[in-house]
């Protein structure tokens, strides 16, 4: 009896499998179909995009403003959500490579490790546009350009913001830093940008530094152990919105008041952040902007009929202080 | 002499010694790092310092852990219990957030009911996966555990949706009798799962039918039954969870809400003694589990160590806590020691000693 379950068990479980592969491949079979028309020559350009994921409301926006950005365009787009995962990216991309699209663009999870997989489609001759994060490898020709936003020059923003507004602080002047994806493009420059920024001012010290993953959890559950750690902190950094909204809610348990007690600095300018900031919780923004969709439809189009571009493109940016965050607010899009 | 020698041995032997040995020796080094690691102070009327917050943060982990330890104790395993958080968290805020007074009572109770519901059909359906259809349970929970996800961000379309509910925030922050209320919450849950099983016979039938399926049908025991209902207890508590877990940044994110929690779950009930093998499972040592690896989790943050470090730190502490509970690797060190071979305990009449404890 024992001995029957157990050969029956495995047998089971192998067709589970295969039900699951042939779903898997009816997909894969849809999609490498309709690759093939939009694929064929004159007429439509067709972009493969893989996005990080849908971590933050910023990332949300970018999303938006690419779809509505190529269907503006007459751009036929593939879309990928890789969830954070570099081996989805991979995929994707791989993927682009065989249904043979015209353009690949992507923002890549983290920095290190894509030589092989542009190489690949360097290989295939598609042309490739590195959108909103950077990669480090050394062979610049894998990619045509990268088009986004300078975030060590947003982190160089925050930092100066607070080298001007603490000439007058007598002391030390305690910081504390929370981090993106321990690894990614912004967590790093952002943090070289701030630290190179708050040099200018022997004063400015960053007492603590950890990596809250750009989540609302993740900064709030950092902020929490900061706040017992360190009895005196004057100055949250933080390398997105959504850790500072985290984050604003362990100041408030703490029984501090954020703005005043805490001076807070955050990158982005979703809207939630937005909505901090008028509101006096945060004190400094350095915008982000996702609306690099129109840019990067333009560039795709270039690079299709074999234009020159430049190597570095930049997303238009600008601060918001809490002021000039009540004026923007209304007509803000994300 | 021997008395004190045996009630040391006793001691030492005890399946919960190593696993509060870890926890005392971790809250040690954080104090003796920062002296006021364990102080508690009264803040805004609650009791407010960081061993609060260990306790409070690690409420949904307890909860989902206790669900687990049932399902492995059937000696299967549920890995969607992340996406389970991930949907539950989703549909009750979707709710509230689409309602025109947040604070409504009814509101948040029809928004948890609808949440509950919906984990209640997902718990069936892996259920009926693994006890009706008979796949293995890895597998079957893997489709949920993938699809799971891309569930919750289609409840969310992609968005954190953020809330402002006074009720449902107090599912995460709320306090009671000074402490979180979470705290009460994941209490509540252990003291119902442990009277249910181990104060009636359904704890014994549980852990038979983990020990083996068929012979526990032949002597009477309604085996698929047992296997399906731990799949929906499994399910309900991680859909409370994740009701904490959103309600404590006040805001549903369908990508990161619970995500991974099914491994930290499987390492909690690991810590706590219960065999991956199943046919024995032990609540307390999931519990200390859970509280082990929330303040492994606190004390990176407390000593600020770097997060490119972070990682292999907690690496090395559960390695060390998975070796110190295995009894082979504990015997194979002490006879090194002692150097000659010390006869080992007869461990059949350990486990019969386990059992009626």
């Amino acid at each position: 009896m024992r001995n029957m379950q157990m050969s029956l068990a495995p047998r089971r479980a192998v067709a589970a499998l295969a039900a699951l592969l042939l779903a898997g491949s009816v997909a894969a079979c849809g999609n490498s179909d309709t690759g093939s028309e939009g694929g064929g020559d004159n007429e439509k350009i067709v972009m493969g995009f893989s996005q990080v994921g849908a971590e933050s409301g910023w990332r949300t926006a970018n999303s938006t403003s690419v779809k509505e950005a190529a269907a503006e365009a007459g751009i036929e787009l593939k879309f990928d959500d890789a969830q954070q995962k570099q081996e989805n990216q991979i995929k994707a991309i791989r993927n682009y490579i065989q249904q043979k699209v015209d353009v690949i663009a992507f923002s890549p999870v983290v920095e290190s490790g894509w030589d092989t997989v542009l190489k690949e489609a360097k290989d295939a001759g598609i042309p490739v546009i590195l959108t909103d994060r950077a990669v480090d490898s050394a062979d610049k020709s894998l990619y045509k350009t990268f088009l986004g936003s300078d975030f060590v020059k947003e982190g160089r923003l925050s930092g100066e913001w607070l080298v001007e507004n603490s000439k007058d602080a007598t002391g030390d002047v305690n910081i504390v830093e929370l981090q993106g994806t321990t690894g990614s493009a912004p967590a790093n420059d952002r943090k070289e940008g701030f630290a190179a920024a708050i040099a200018a001012d022997p004063k400015l010290k960053v007492i603590a530094s950890q990596s809250g993953d750009f989540t609302r959890a993740g900064g709030k559950q950092v902020m929490e152990q900061f706040l017992k750690a360190h009895p005196k902190i004057d100055v949250l950094f933080a390398h997105n919105d959504d850790m500072g909204l985290g984050a604003l809610e362990a100041i408030t348990a703490a029984g501090k008041t954020p703005g005043k007690d805490i001076t807070i600095i955050t990158i982005d300018a979703v809207k939630d952040g937005m909505q901090a900031l008028a509101d006096g919780k945060f004190n400094f923004i350095a915008e982000c902007s996702p609306l690099l969709g129109p840019q990067l439809m333009e560039l795709a189009k270039k690079v299709h009929a074999g234009e020159e571009v430049p190597a570095r493109v930049e997303t238009e940016e600008t601060t918001f202080t809490q002021e000039q965050a009540k004026a923007a607010l209304p007509t803000r899009k994300y | 002499m021997t008395d004190a020698k045996n009630r040391y041995q006793a001691v030492l032997s005890h399946r919960l010694f190593w696993p509060v040995a870890v926890l005392v020796v971790l809250l040690a080094a954080n104090t003796v790092y920062r002296p006021g690691f364990l102080s508690i102070e009264v803040n805004n009327g609650h009791l407010y310092g960081t061993p609060i917050d260990i306790l409070r943060l690690s409420a949904p982990l307890i909860l989902v852990a206790l669900g687990m330890t049932l399902v492995i104790s059937t000696g299967g395993i549920d890995l969607s219990v992340g996406s389970i958080c991930a949907i539950s968290g989703a549909i009750a805020c979707l709710h509230i957030s689409q309602a025109a007074d947040q604070n409504n009572m009814v509101t948040v109770f029809t928004a948890l009911a609808m949440a509950l519901g919906v984990a209640l059909a997902l718990g069936a359906w892996n259920g009926i996966l693994v006890s009706v259809i008979g796949i293995q349970p890895i597998i079957a929970t893997l489709i949920l555990m993938v699809a799971g996800r891309g569930i919750a961000q289609l409840v969310t379309e992609g968005q954190i949706i953020t809330i402002n509910s006074g009720p449902y925030r107090a599912i995460g922050l709320g306090h009671f009798l000074t402490l979180p209320l979470a705290i009460f919450i994941a209490l509540g849950a252990a003291l119902l799962v442990a009277g249910l099983t181990r104060r009636t016979a359904l704890g014994m039938i549980i852990e038979s039918v983990g020990g083996n399926r068929e012979a526990s049908r032949l002597a009477g025991i309604r085996s698929a039954r047992m296997v399906f209902l731990v799949y929906v207890v499994s399910a309900v508590c991680a859909a409370i969870a994740g009701f904490m877990m959103t309600a404590n940044v006040s805001s549903a994110d369908g990508n990161n809400a619970g995500l991974w929690v099914e491994l930290d779950a499987i390492l909690a009930v690991v810590i706590g003694g219960t065999s991956l093998a199943g046919g024995r499972f032990y609540l307390g040592g999931t519990i200390l589990g859970a509280l082990i690896i929330q303040t492994l989790t606190t004390t990176v943050y407390a000593m600020n160590i770097s997060p490119q470090t972070a990682l292999l730190f907690k690496a090395v502490v559960v390695i060390a806590v998975c070796l110190i509970q295995a009894p082979a690797f504990r015997a194979k060190l002490s006879r090194r020691r002692r150097g000659t071979p010390t006869p080992s305990t007869p461990s059949a009449p350990r486990q019969k000693e386990e059992v009626s404890a």
